[in-house]
């Protein structure tokens, strides 16, 4: 687990490189989740006009 | 935590672009169209939103109370604010998943591979649910919610899954399955409304299906070929460092 692991101009080891990766793409999850799906009322009034253009499924 | 700062900063960077010239495109293509259909709201059908009447005709189970309207950005600049702002958060949201999930591919490698990469988000994230869920006008017919999300999410991720065998494995077996996955969800099919009675024009939602479509596919062209430069740059960058250093 501890070879070092050359990504993104940084030299890495495995764990910590999947630990980060995971970290960033949860929280592009996170994001989207919360602007595209949340059921909270002014999320999806401010959302409104993104969310149908966007297509996410919406009301 | 220097490759989570590095992903962060070009997803970012990259978002902000792609979100920005998202939000614009949106303001010619596809917001004027959502607002013409809102003024079919009153006549029947569909939600109501921007406190404009109140609660009747629901339908489809939205949980406002009888004439409970929440906060809702006022019409004009507030509301083209809040829509670019939420075109900039999620379009670094999707900087993020694309950043992250080309790193274990090896990287993007500048901007022809990036823009690759976007056309395949473009299918995951918009092409494949749009095929079962049509982009969708106010005061359209819908099913549940709950259902439409759901299905729209399990699509999103098998559409995603079998894009990554049919392209990142070479094997035929795999790239079968890859179809399958691709497939599967329109085979089960969306959840469909009752009823697809609308006073909204046949015309106008065409008009809004092939606006949200393109913008769509010229977002993420953009976003996968702007974090395709930016890797590459950032990349080319910690190795010149790296050497000085040695």
């Amino acid at each position: 687990m501890n070879s070092s692991i050359r990504t993104f101009g940084t030299d890495v080891s495995a764990q910590s490189r999947l630990m980060q990766l995971a970290l960033a793409g949860l929280l592009g999850l996170f994001v989207i989740g919360f602007v595209g799906f949340s059921h909270l009322e002014a999320a999806h009034n401010a959302g409104h006009d993104y969310r149908h253009s966007m297509a996410f499924p919406c009301h | 935590m220097t490759l989570f700062r590095n992903v962060v900063f070009v997803a970012a960077l990259a978002g902000l672009v792609a979100g920005l010239f998202m939000a614009a495109m949106q303001a010619y293509a596809t917001v004027p169209l959502i607002i013409q259909a809102e003024s079919f709201e009153g006549a029947g059908a569909g939600h109501h939103h921007h406190g404009e009447e109140a609660a009747d005709g629901h339908s489809h189970g939205e949980e406002a109370a009888e004439g409970e309207e929440g906060w809702a950005p006022a019409d004009g600049f507030e509301r083209f604010f809040y829509t670019s702002m939420a075109n900039i958060v999620t379009a670094i949201g999707f900087g993020l998943v694309l950043v992250v999930v080309s790193e274990f591919a090896g990287g993007i490698a500048g901007w022809r591979q990036g823009l690759f990469w976007g056309l395949a988000g473009f299918a995951t994230f918009a092409l494949a649910p749009g095929l079962g869920l049509p982009p969708e006008l106010p005061a359209m017919p819908a099913a549940e919610l709950g259902a439409r999300q759901t299905w729209w999410l399990a699509t999103v991720v098998a559409t995603g899954s079998g894009l990554a065998l049919i392209v990142l494995r070479r094997t035929p077996a795999l790239a079968a399955l890859g179809l399958v996955l691709i497939a599967a969800p329109h085979i089960v099919g969306a959840p469909q409304p009752a009823s697809f009675e609308t006073p909204v024009p046949a015309a106008l939602h065409h008009d809004f299906v092939v606006a949200v479509t393109v913008t769509n596919l010229l977002f993420w062209a953009v976003l996968g070929s702007v974090a395709g430069v930016l890797r590459a740059r950032f990349a080319d960058e910690a190795e010149a460092a790296q050497k000085s250093f040695a």
